[in-house]
């Protein structure tokens, strides 16, 4: 079996399923069940500045029956006493010493994070993490995302942290900004041992219809929140791919956070750099008990692939994310519909023929199974993305394979179309109906009874 | 032994028939109507008689708006609850379900269709308001589903509405007819009242249309009348011993059942004659009474009755025995029912034939009828001009619904001859549209 175990900059940990800095890691308590029901790590609920939390804290996007696609809370860091906090961290130490407990921090002056770090160190703690993050509440008094959003900031409280821990430090960007190497090169600049990422988005998850108060709701007024969940996994990945391919800053060690619920979310941030994954939401929606499918995917995954550890495929995406410029533009593929698992809801058709590019024809033999126009269809994948139906509409593979053109190459050699009309131009010869085709379609609302 | 035991009380009754499609709550709406996939051109929609757009309620039931789905619903059908419940959806939208397709279980089309509009008639939220009086009013024979949506559609229009009705409940069949495990009489006349209230035309009750002085009066005071009598009581047989104490039509046995509940009597051997739907519906409701056998005969196989496979699953499920390929000769008995001979049959090509010397009597204490209702022929000689079909059905414009006499519009059974609620719902409006159309040509 694959040893699943990690050095991550120094923080050992027998897996790489950690904790993210949150309400799941809110006291020792969590800490240790979450060890017991299998995490490899945890970064314990953000000590610092003291607090007082408010209440609601929590609002979410459901869509259609899924519940929490969608996450967001106004909570602030840990508003318990550091005492009692430090307390609990020596006593999980004393009982998991293999496991990693790293405790994030966020304080305002050199003197507190001098300080902060000696108390946490004493408590046991096997690193440490840097709050610059959380994009509510505590940005206001000048930390958190504030901090995250000015890298000549993070560069210097770095620089103070480096210089007082004797501990791995990890420092944790914030979303909320236009590059993320701009913070992720101030953190590498400023000397921090890994970093993670991402931290909460900006976020109004939504609007009471009755109060006109956004979610969540405090007292009749709302504050932005920190959107997280699995609708965030996206940006996550994005951004994780730019820290990792950045000259200066790959080598970095990478923990990975957002939106990360099951195995294959795992995969993903481990093959786009990652080598350790951090995890909230998923455990506030179900629990502990989760790293159960996470664990044994994982070691399915890297059984099936031959991998004895994660290092095996950290990375091994990034060489396949390149800028747009470089993608061949004589690929060609398109969609291909299997008749025989078809089910004619026809939404390929809809979608296609209002929401992309006019390539598929409704049947005119009474069935209701479409066919692609080849000739229209542009590879977009729409269809095969709406279908219903597990591997109905497929994308094949059209070109040859022997033809390679970017637009990097067609610019390197001034080949590129540059007038408003230029022949070279790619929708140029596409069928589109004529406007007023759309008047002969029958209303796609045909609402009401039928006369 | 019976399956059911006999109900001695209103909740025992309500036991033995137990509500099939029971109203959805409010998760079990919110997670069935999120598979809903909102089809192009939804082949449920066709397969409605209607043509309720079933993806955008569905779709509004899931964003929390049931108010806007019942409206979608009634604007297209104005028997909307009773519908949901009794339509035989598994053949109607629910069988049009692409999901059948890949044996993924179709949306549950007719409980989310109760679940909204029950949330209407509970509150009595106001979806409606008669159109402004155009000053002419409409007469409509019979207050069953056909012409209770024709009176709907009218009032939208603005023509006074009356309704005269022979019975002393609205809704026809609905209430009247319909196996009591299939929707309860205070569910039916819940959406009546529901729309009455909305909607304002009156109705006549205990006041059957039989004279042509009485259809004289109607075309004097009224700008159109509407015909939607539905068909009469059980037909008679002309079997010997027909007249026995004991033998019933399933017509009136049913009625006896939707309006006495636990108070009608039932024998311990019943014989159930028939092979269409309400023979299945009174073979359940004997055995549902408490019946010891009830035997369902039918003078065919079983592919040839004209019964949904469902409900003589339903029928079978409640204790019923069938008996197929016997074809009843005389019902036996002196003074009372003691029993039916039969013989029995087969096919040839299509020709049923008795197979000599295969006669014998299953022994009963009651026999129920369900070989089909009277015709409407009497009636409908009663008015000049009125083309009646072969099957002594009101030959109509299937665009408008009008009679051959242009005064006379009809829908539901009285044109198709014995079809479902729906179809009555579909007709009445269409009619309503066809008079209006007609009066303002």
């Amino acid at each position: 079996m694959a040893d699943l175990s990690v050095n991550f900059a120094g923080i050992k940990a027998p897996n790489p399923f950690w904790l993210a800095s949150a309400p799941p890691t809110n006291s020792g308590y969590q800490i240790m069940k979450a060890f017991e029901a299998g995490w490899g790590g945890a970064v314990w609920k953000t000590l610092g500045m003291p607090t007082i939390n408010v209440s609601s804290r929590y609002g979410a996007v459901n869509y259609r029956d899924t519940r929490m696609a969608g996450f967001s809370n106004i909570e602030l860091i840990s508003d318990r006493p550091l005492e009692d906090n430090l307390r609990e961290m020596r006593e999980v130490k004393k009982h998991f010493p293999d496991h990693a407990v790293i405790a994030s921090l966020m304080v305002d002056s050199r003197a507190e994070w001098i300080d902060i770090i000696k108390q946490v160190e004493d408590a046991g703690a096997d690193g440490i993490e840097l709050n610059f993050g959380c994009p509510h509440g505590m940005c206001e008094r000048g930390m958190g995302s504030a901090v995250g959003q000015e890298p000549e900031v993070l560069k210097t409280i770095v620089e103070w942290v480096m210089d007082a821990a004797n501990i791995p430090v990890i420092t944790k960007l914030s979303p909320n900004i236009s590059h993320i190497t701009d913070p992720g090169l101030a953190a590498v600049q400023g000397k921090t041992d890994a970093i993670s990422l991402i931290n909460t988005v900006k976020s109004i998850v939504g609007v009471d219809l009755d109060t006109y108060a956004p979610y969540p709701v405090v007292d009749g007024k709302g504050s932005n929140g920190g959107y997280c969940g699995p609708a965030v996994k996206p940006i996550a990945l994005h951004m994780l791919k730019d820290l990792a391919q950045h000259p200066d800053i790959m080598g970095t060690p990478i923990s990975g956070i957002g939106g990360i619920e099951t195995w294959r979310d795992v995969v993903e941030f481990i093959l786009l750099g990652a080598t350790s994954v951090q995890v909230c939401t998923a455990v506030m929606h179900y629990g502990f008990g989760i790293v159960r499918e996470m664990e044994a995917g994982l070691l399915k995954f890297m059984a099936d692939k031959g991998y004895n550890t994660i290092y095996d495929f950290a990375g091994k995406a990034l060489p396949n994310v390149t800028q747009w410029k470089h993608l061949n533009l004589k690929s060609e593929v398109k969609a291909k519909i299997n008749e025989d698992k078809c089910v004619g809801c026809d939404l390929c058709y809809i979608a296609c023929d209002d929401g992309a590019h006019q390539a598929i024809a409704l049947p005119t033999d009474g069935s209701r199974i479409p066919t692609i126009i080849e000739k229209n269809c542009v590879g977009c994948n729409l269809c095969s993305l709406v279908c219903p139906v597990e591997d109905c509409i497929t994308m094949e593979k059209f070109d040859d394979g022997t033809q390679h053109e970017t637009w990097h190459e067609l610019t390197e050699s001034d080949r590129i179309p540059n007038t408003w009309n230029d022949d070279r131009a790619g929708g140029k010869g596409h069928y589109v109906p004529e406007p007023t085709e759309a008047l002969k379609t029958k209303r796609a609302d045909k609402s009401g009874w039928k006369k | 032994m019976a399956e059911y035991k006999r109900p001695a009380n209103e909740q025992e009754f309500k036991e033995n028939f137990k509500q099939k499609k029971p109203l959805m709550n409010d998760t079990q709406a919110y997670y069935e109507s999120s598979r809903c996939l909102f089809c192009y051109d939804a082949p449920c929609m066709d397969a409605c008689p209607t043509g309720i757009d079933i993806p955008l309620f569905i779709k509004q039931i899931q964003t929390g708006n049931p108010e806007g789905a019942a409206k979608t619903i009634y604007d297209s059908n104005w028997m909307g609850n009773a519908c949901g419940t009794i339509c035989p959806t598994g053949v109607l939208c629910e069988g049009a379900c692409v999901y059948n397709n890949q044996d993924v279980a179709p949306l549950l089309i007719g409980r989310l269709q109760n679940y909204a509009t029950n949330q209407v008639i509970e509150s009595g939220k106001q979806l409606y308001t008669p159109g402004p009086d155009n000053g002419k009013s409409i007469a409509i024979i019979g207050a069953g589903p056909a012409g209770i949506a024709c009176a709907c559609e009218l009032r939208l229009l603005g023509y006074t509405v009356d309704i005269f009705e022979a019975k002393a409940l609205p809704s026809g069949l609905t209430v009247h007819g319909i196996a009591p495990y299939k929707i309860t009489n205070e569910e039916v006349l819940a959406e009546m009242e529901y729309l009455q209230n909305q909607l304002g035309y009156s109705i006549k009750y205990n006041s059957p249309i039989s004279t042509k002085e009485q259809l004289a009066e109607l075309e004097a005071n009224y700008s159109a009348i509407f015909i939607g009598v539905g068909l009469g009581g059980t037909a008679k047989l002309g079997m010997t011993g027909e007249d026995l104490d004991g033998v019933v039509g399933a017509v009136e046995f049913i009625e006896e059942l939707r309006l006495n509940h636990s108070d009608v009597k039932i024998a311990n051997r019943v014989v159930v004659i028939g092979g269409g739907n309400t023979a299945m519906d009174a073979a359940s409701g004997s055995a549902r009474l408490g019946a010891d056998e009830v035997t369902l005969a039918y003078r065919r196989d079983k592919s040839g009755m004209g019964a949904y496979s469902f409900e003589y699953e339903l029928a079978v499920g409640a204790g019923v025995r069938g008996l197929f390929n016997s074809s009843p000769l005389e019902i036996v008995g002196n003074g009372k029912v003691e029993g039916v001979k039969f013989i029995k049959t087969e096919s040839t090509d299509g020709k049923l034939n008795m197979i000599p010397g295969s006669e014998f009597t299953v022994p009963c204490e009651m026999v129920i009828k369900a070989t089909g209702q009277a015709k409407q022929g009497p009636f409908y000689s009663l008015i000049e001009g009125l083309e009646i079909d072969q099957k002594t059905r009101i030959v109509v414009n299937p665009d408008t619904n009008q009679s051959t006499n242009p005064m006379y519009f009809a829908g539901g059974d009285a044109i198709n001859g014995g079809a479902e609620v729906v179809n009555a719902a579909y007709d009445g409006k269409l009619a309503a549209n066809g008079i209006h159309e007609w009066i303002n040509k």
